[in-house]
């Protein structure tokens, strides 16, 4: 059916790979963020809120561009992981999980901060009154009550991340086999002359990927519902 | 037993409250809004006092002059909540079980099974709360909060959410565990007290107006004095 090349299967998996890292790393840091901003006010909490959302509204080329002087070999980040903990960033798979999962941690954080603003926070001091320190209460209460809101977060910042270009492209360019993804295959392809056919199954491709992450995140919020309310 | 005398400002309203019960039944008695359930939370944990102290025995829970504060979850008291405030995504079972767990007790077959049948809870466990009628939830409340081993049940309302076939589906129960743990229990409605009630606290906007026995309760419901 769709005879995809070894090189655009590369493009594929690398895409999948830098999808996946992107929102399980950020997954930790999306639930911590957006408990904050759920539960806590703390000074300057609007302009974290706004730098959290930042890179939905700016350009992606800036956020590349920023990522590249800051966590380049020569930017002070990149320069201090390169020097003491032998971490590249630039030009690597590493540095385009970092830039996609960037682009998108505001998708992450908000339905996760929806979710737990919509507790009923009397249920965590039910918890309380029956035994449960605070830790407790939030990984025995709070994360299961917020289950499908994390689930929705994870699909939004790995399909965002599977698409993301600009600032990729930006900040570790389009190797093939290390930073080439799907999208930026399909860029290439539209830059040569007779590309019609591998962009177009790559662009088959994209579409089934998204399908296929829909299809689950459906069944997995609907399987999360359930046990709140089937038996 | 329990001793309170507490102090708490909540904007205009103010919480003064200074008593001391036996074990059995503490029925606190008041109109709505006199400050009932601000009360039991201070006992709770759930809010703290400006000043004063509270204390279980020689325990002492709360001390505004020694600072000591101890969090809600050291308390070891069981509270059953107007609305009964099952987790929803745990199955009965699992809520029962909670309060053992989450307190570092050992798993008790024996006591578990005890309490299920005292409750009548037995072909519920299997279920989620949401699948409950409103008088088996809070069955399942109390069952939780006595599961825990509560040195004091906190009782606040809990049959204000019902109607009046629930209510009395439940007042046995409820009188059947007199003898199982020391009790405070809230409510605006004298008969339902009258029934469980060994000993009365009866306060108004803020305030203890009377602490004695069930003849406090001869009256109408607070609500309509």
């Amino acid at each position: 059916m769709l005879d995809l090349t070894p090189d655009e299967w590369t493009a594929i998996v690398l895409s999948l790979r830098i999808a996946l890292v992107a929102t399980a790393v950020g997954l930790p840091f999306g639930v911590a963020v957006a408990w904050l901003l759920a539960r806590k006010d703390f000074w300057g909490k609007s302009l974290f809120d706004g730098v959290i959302h930042l890179p939905l509204v700016l350009p992606p080329v800036v956020t590349g561009y920023l990522l590249l002087i800051s966590f380049g070999r020569r930017g002070p980040i990149g320069a201090f992981l390169a020097d003491y903990l032998g971490i590249v960033l630039s030009f690597r798979w590493t540095g385009a999980a970092l830039a996609c999962g960037i682009m998108g941690f505001p998708l992450l954080v908000r339905p996760i901060r929806l979710a737990i603003e919509a507790i009923d926070q009397k249920l965590e001091q039910a918890a309380a009154t029956l035994g449960a320190n605070r830790l407790r209460v939030f990984a025995t209460v709070t994360l299961p009550l917020a289950l499908p809101g994390l689930i929705a977060g994870c699909v939004l910042c790995f399909a965002k991340a599977l698409g993301e270009f600009g600032a990729t492209i930006t900040f570790v360019s389009n190797i093939p086999g290390e930073t080439q993804t799907i999208s930026a295959a399909i860029y290439t392809f539209t830059q040569i002359p007779g590309g019609d056919a591998g962009a177009g199954r790559l662009v088959l491709v994209a579409i089934a990927l998204a399908l296929v992450a829909l299809v689950i995140s459906e069944w997995l919020a609907r399987r999360a519902g359930m046990r709140f309310h089937g038996e | 037993m329990l001793s309170v005398d507490v102090e708490k400002s909540l904007g205009e309203f103010t919480l003064s409250a200074r008593f001391a019960t036996a074990n059995g039944v503490t029925a606190v008695f008041g109109p709505s809004g006199s400050g009932k359930t601000t009360l039991v939370n201070m006992i709770a944990g759930l809010v703290t006092p400006d000043r004063g102290r509270i204390a279980i025995a020689d325990m002492v829970l709360f001390d505004s002059k020694a600072r000591i504060n101890l969090p809600t979850h050291q308390r070891r008291i069981g509270y059953v909540f107007q609305e009964g405030r099952l987790f929803p995504h745990l199955s009965v079972a699992s809520n029962l079980d909670y309060g053992r767990r989450m307190s570092g007790l050992p798993a008790d077959a024996a006591e578990t099974k005890r309490i299920v049948e005292l409750l009548d809870i037995a072909h519920l466990l299997d279920r989620r709360p949401g699948k409950l009628s409103g008088g088996e939830r809070q069955r399942v409340a109390v069952g939780r909060a006595l599961l825990m081993r509560p040195r004091l049940l906190l009782l606040d309302e809990p049959l204000a959410a019902l109607d009046a076939a629930r209510k009395r589906e439940i007042l046995p129960y409820l009188e059947r565990l007199r003898d199982e743990v020391p009790m405070v229990y809230v409510s605006h409605h004298a008969g339902e007290l009258r029934r469980i009630a060994t000993s009365v606290v009866r306060i108004d906007a803020g305030r203890v107006v009377a602490v004695g026995g069930s003849e406090l309760l001869e009256e109408l419901d607070a609500d309509a004095v």
